[in-house]
């Protein structure tokens, strides 16, 4: 390993010499929470380059997102998670890397066969190889996990945390949009919405699922700002003549973001779920789109599991893995971003 | 702190006539339920005209909100498509449903917290990585396959419970069901719990405190316990809505006719009388829950002042 | 653990008594070793999705109660499905349009009233009356006068209250006269539409409707919705089977695998509709004591004929190849574990051979032959749109597993991984919708249950020009006149006709018919003597408690 200068902290371009694609993964990954999660009470700062003006009285010349950066690259935890989900991505973009066979290619004759040479996993209900399954299911899976935690993360905290930080009427008015958005139950907003768009692609469930998943990281947020804004060193800037979007996204941003990422990156396993349960209810994605979720679903189908635990075991092993990358990555963020543990 | 109670309940007005009209309309665009009457049969024109008109089906959207508006305010929620009024469905519902979901919010808190205390206090400490572990299983095996296996393990193999809820549903038999419905939701206030112990653990107040000679158990507790949790109060109150209305698939596996199960039954039939009944409900229990979260956000920081 | 489960045995009946002014009791003189359920069969069951009027019940749930509280003028026999005189003493013909009836004298309702050739006029006028909003009232429309009563146009009112074609004769005699010829109509009057209704159901409907009182061998002690309907032995009467139990308990359940959890548990004596990955395991897990029997219900796969596309004789072509190409007795064997038998015609081995079940009418056509089928299809110049889709509900049954498996079939055979897909629709209402206002543009589901053992009714319904059922838009001028002339002739001669007519139905092939569906039950050690009837509802006055 290279030893760097800190104060290099674009991520792109400057890869540590060691595992350059782990670094740009990691820092694709870094950037998109950062990016997800600064926005508050501005357009969203660059990645990891925010102005370079000295926020603390120390003068030095390092800023909170450089500092974390540099946390970041040194942190196992965070290198582990960056590998896995860069492994992701290439299985999602590439399934042929790995798995040579159709998943949609199924011989009914071998329904719910165990594992055999050349098919690890076995055969599911309809006799499709669930090892090539697992593989493409993926690219949906992890689209739909990761493009709706990041829509959720973004409009939640934005609303959440305005509503948190001005108060009084706009307060009011978010909050009970909020209420309203929480009254509507996920099933009947599944059919409504959903079955209304003809053709439902990827793109419409997620949208979906950040029209009607937003009003939680929301409430989070807002609790989580109206907490951080009581804070000494928040008053002090205040009395200091900062402005309100420096305070935001100076201040009161890495002191509020921890729950937001806590609940976020648990969601994103919760979402690659409900994307089955939307498919299962028939307003999901069509059929021929392979997917964890669904998979999963039908595994439970009529407790079809009880006689083929393989079917259930590794799509749901996959999901794990993708939920424990993000955990992994969202720890090792709100760690490089907290100040008070340096 | 009165006044700002008496506003709060104000807003309850206009929310709640947003969400009864929003989803008023969002069942009627579902479809139209008189179809479903007849079974794998062309329904009879005359018939169904007849149908139609008997549930006001036949009247523009605005006009059935209206009528159905002025019945509610004279305590009519209306009948189900087989005769039933709506307020006995939620008169059975409701109950069951509260105390399956007591059961499961009074899981979350001494489970949730607990471990989250302790994985927060003992971070990457074994103990802190196989509660992560049982996190992510929690997260990707499906309800339904946890809640079916509990039932069968319990239920049929070693006999300890009955595996259907009676209709009576006392606690007791509810409390497996709880279990299960608490799952999910343990592992975000867990989490939650974790994170912010773990980041107030360092705080100047819990060392001043613990300079002053206090034990360390009463620092936990007292300082940077009621300090870290203000997300996990949020979470909670956002949850409370969670599993009265999202409890279905419990509710279904352990026979339990409870709102979710309610619900859904509605909504599969579009029957809107239900819906909008269960639903109007259900936003006065996210409306109260927020605006006791909000509270306790003050007596949990007594910086947090409410005009 | 037998005291966990008597504990909350005394649970639920403490809520029954306070909700229900019936008691627990059960059967008369039960209480002492097993709780209060001594000899009563407790069954599964989901509330039914209408109130439970005789015309206004078309669901399996709601027929359980018809017929454990109803008898009309005949019954299907449970074992061979032919119609035999219940309350009817005689129906007779000469012309195959007027009928004259008369009644076995000394049948009462279980209040104590007779029935009478009015309870049966009574209650056919009003289901046929169209503000009484009956689902069923259809039974009624070859009655004459039921157009007066009931008028196809949906805004006009009805000319008449009753319908003129039903006359009384006497206190137990009266006749019928239907607006056409229809020799077969006799069989179609076992179905519980046509059950008699007592004085009590004109007066004070809501009371009835709270707690229906029928003529059959069970009455209604109690009913809470959403929970349980407790039934007990009705003394008053009159028909041959008498029940051999004390009693029944129909127990509401949210869920089927619920039910079947509970049944291993000892909590539910009889318990049909297993689910689909329940049956690989039910033979082990209930130690032989589950039943399969044939259900006159016959799943199809239909095409929209009312598209152009579908219309010409090289569709025609595609129809078979499609046909052809899927392996029916993989998908029966495979995803449904041999509850479902592979269709080789249009109607239902329940009917038996003598009644117009004639297997293998659709020959070749309806036999798994990839090479064929590919051959068949691609000289037909490929599918319509170069691919297909196969559109259900999937909130109700499990249809997803096989049309997932009907498509990877014919994906199979022509080689192509996108060729058929699954569109499936959210709803069964929705479902309904689209195929009324003819949406589909590609294959869709369709099933029929039938209402009457006959071969007319897994015909006329589904293939008459523009009759009620006729979601495919089928019309064959033929067929029709074969129907016609079938259900003018006596009734050796009906069935051969409307096998001729099914025999040319099966060559246009407007539907492939994919599987007949049986009906199947589990039950508990504390009972034995559990059969299905032809519908797949439970014998229940034949089951013995132990």
């Amino acid at each position: 390993m290279v030893e760097r200068a800190p104060e290099s902290p674009s991520a792109a371009d400057e890869p540590p010499a060691g595992s350059p694609t782990a670094a740009a993964a990691g820092g694709g990954g870094g950037t998109g929470a950062a990016a997800g999660l600064a926005a508050p009470g501005e357009q969203a700062p660059g990645p990891a380059a925010p102005p370079g003006t000295e926020p603390g009285p120390s003068g030095q010349a390092r800023s909170l997102w450089s500092d974390a950066w540099h946390d970041l690259r040194r942190n196992p935890v965070f290198v582990v998670s960056a590998l896995l989900i860069l492994f992701l991505v290439l299985i999602s973009v590439w399934p042929g890397l790995i798995a040579t066979r159709n998943p949609l290619s199924c011989q009914l004759n071998k329904s719910l066969d165990p594992a055999s040479p050349g098919h690890w996993f076995g055969y599911d209900t309809q006799g499709c190889d669930v090892y090539t399954r697992v593989v493409y299911g993926a690219r949906t899976s992890v689209t739909v996990g990761v493009c709706a935690t990041l829509g959720v993360a973004v409009a939640g905290s934005v609303l959440g945390g305005l509503a948190g930080f001005f108060g009084g009427w706009w307060d009011a008015l978010l909050s009970r949009v909020t209420d309203v958005f929480f009254g509507i139950p996920i099933m009947l907003g599944g059919l409504v919405f959903l079955s209304m768009t003809g053709s439902r692609s990827v793109w419409t469930v997620i949208a979906f699922i950040v029209l009607l998943g937003w009003p939680q990281i929301a409430r989070i947020a807002r609790g989580s700002v109206i907490s951080a804004k009581q804070n000494d060193y928040v008053q002090a800037a205040r009395a200091l003549g900062a402005g309100n979007a420096r305070m935001l996204v100076r201040h009161i941003l890495p002191n509020a973001v921890a729950p937001v990422i806590v609940t976020a990156t648990i969601a994103l396993g919760t979402y690659i779920a409900l994307e089955a349960t939307l498919s299962y209810l028939g307003v999901g994605l069509q059929p021929p789109t392979v997917s964890w979720g669904a998979d999963i679903s039908d595994a439970s189908q009529g407790m079809q599991f009880r006689n083929a635990p393989h079917i259930l075991l590794y799509p749901a092993a996959a999901l794990s893995l993708t939920v424990l990358a993000f955990i992994m990555l969202g720890d090792a963020v709100r760690d490089a971003l907290d100040p008070k543990l340096r | 702190m009165g006044r700002y109670v008496v506003r709060r309940l104000l807003q309850m007005v206009p929310v709640f006539a947003g969400t009864t009209f929003l989803i008023f309309v969002m069942v009627y665009a579902v479809g139209d339920p008189v179809n479903a009457m007849f079974g794998e049969r062309a329904p009879d024109p005359a018939t169904a005209a007849q149908l139609r008109a008997e549930f006001n089906l036949d009247k523009p959207v605005w006009q059935q909100y209206l009528l159905y508006m002025a019945d509610i305010f004279t305590g009519d929620f209306g009948n189900a498509f087989n005769g039933q009024p709506v307020t006995q469905l939620m008169s059975t519902a409701f109950p069951v449903t509260l105390r399956l979901a007591l059961i499961a919010i009074v899981i979350e808190i001494i489970f949730g917290i607990a471990l989250g205390v302790v994985t927060g206090l003992r971070r990457g400490r074994p103990v802190d990585s196989s509660v992560l572990m049982m996190t992510l299983i929690v997260i990707s095996v499906p309800t339904f396959v946890t809640g079916t296996l509990v039932q069968y393990v319990l239920g049929v193999k070693w006999g300890w419970i009955a595996p259907a809820v009676s209709p009576a549903a006392p606690v007791g038999e509810l409390l497996l069901p709880g279990v299960v419905l608490a799952l999910l939701s343990l592992a975000y206030v867990t989490r939650l719990t974790r994170a912010s112990i773990s980041e107030n653990s360092r705080a100047d107040y819990v060392r001043t405190a613990l300079a002053k000679g206090l034990p360390r158990s009463r620092v936990t507790v007292r300082h940077l316990l009621r300090n870290s949790l203000i997300p996990v109060v949020t979470f909670l109150g956002t949850d409370v809505g969670n599993l009265m209305a999202g409890a279905l698939v419990t509710e279904r596996i352990f026979n339990i006719q409870g709102v979710g199960f309610q619900l859904w039954q509605g909504i599969v039939r579009q029957n809107s009388p239900t819906v909008v009944g269960f639903v109007t409900i259900l936003v006065i229990v996210f409306l109260l829950a927020n605006l006791i979260v909000d509270l306790l956000y003050a007596v949990l920081d007594p910086r947090i002042r409410y005009a | 653990m037998r005291g966990a489960t008597r504990l909350t045995w005394a649970v639920g009946c403490a809520t029954a008594v306070t909700l229900a002014a019936a008691g627990c009791g059960g059967g008369g003189g039960g209480g002492a070793a097993a709780g209060s359920s001594a000899g009563v069969v407790r069954a599964f069951w989901t509330d039914p999705q209408n109130p439970l009027e005789p015309s206004n019940t078309n669901e399996v749930q709601g027929g359980k109660v018809l017929e454990m509280t109803f008898r009309g003028l005949k019954r299907y026999n449970p074992d061979t499905g032919k119609a035999e005189n219940a309350v009817a003493e005689s129906v007779k013909t000469d012309d195959q349009q007027n009928f004259d009836i008369r009644l076995k004298k000394g049948w009462k309702f279980s209040d104590g009233s007779p029935v009478t050739a009015k309870s049966f006029v009574d209650a056919w006028n009003y289901g046929a009356l169209v503000t009484n909003k009956q689902v069923n009232s259809y039974f009624f429309e070859y009655i004459d006068g039921y157009d007066d009563v009931h008028p196809e146009d949906e805004n006009a009112k009805p000319k008449a209250q009753k319908m003129s074609g039903l006359k009384v004769t006497g206190k137990h005699s009266f006749k019928v006269k239907l607006n056409q010829k229809f020799s077969l109509w006799p069989d179609t009057l076992g179905y519980a539409a046509f059950s008699p209704l007592p004085e009590k159901f004109f007066t004070d409907h809501a009371a009835w409707l709270k707690k229906p009182i029928g003529n059959g061998p069970y009455k209604i002690d109690s009913y809470t919705q959403g929970q349980s309907m407790r039934l007990s032995v009705n003394e008053k009467y009159a028909g041959p089977d008498k029940p051999k139990n004390k009693g029944v308990e129909l127990k509401v359940y949210t869920d089927q695998n619920t039910g079947y959890t509970d049944l291993q548990a000892g909590n539910l004596d009889v318990f049909d509709e297993l689910p689909a990955g329940q049956l690989k395991n039910a033979e082990r897990d209930l130690d032989g004591r589950y039943i399969n029997q044939p259900a006159g219900l016959l799943q199809t796969l239909s095409f929209p004929l009312y598209k152009k596309e579908w219309q010409t004789e090289k569709a025609k072509q595609v129809r078979r190849g499609l046909s052809m190409a899927i392996n029916r007795d993989e998908v029966a064997r495979k995803i449904y574990h041999g509850t479902r038998k592979p269709a080789s015609e249009l109607t239902s081995p329940v009917i038996k051979k003598s009644g117009g079940y004639k297997p293998g009418m659709c020959g070749k056509t309806c036999t798994y032959d990839p090479k064929k089928a590919k051959k068949l299809i691609e000289e037909a110049g490929g599918l319509p749109g170069g691919k297909i889709s196969i559109t259900s509900n999937v909130d109700t049954g499990s249809h997803r597993q096989w049309m997932d498996a009907v498509c990877n079939s014919i994906n199979n055979v022509l080689d192509k991984s996108d060729a058929c897909s699954v569109n499936p629709v959210p709803t069964f209402g929705e479902f309904r919708k689209d195929i009324a206002d003819k949406k589909l543009k590609s294959l869709f589901r369709t099933g029929w249950q039938m209402d009457y053992p006959l071969i007319q009714n897994f015909l006329q319904p589904l293939y008459y020009t523009g009759a009620s059922s006729n979601d495919t838009g089928y019309s064959d001028k033929r067929v029709d006149s074969l129907i016609d002339q079938a259900n003018e002739s006596g009734e050796q001669e009906a069935v051969k006709k409307f096998q001729e007519a099914e025999q040319i139905v099966l060559e246009d092939l407007p539907a492939i018919p994919l599987w007949y569906q049986d009906g199947n039950a589990g039950y508990s050690d504390r009972v034995s003597d559990v059969r299905l009837n032809p519908f797949s509802v439970p014998v229940f006055t034949d089951i013995r408690v132990k």
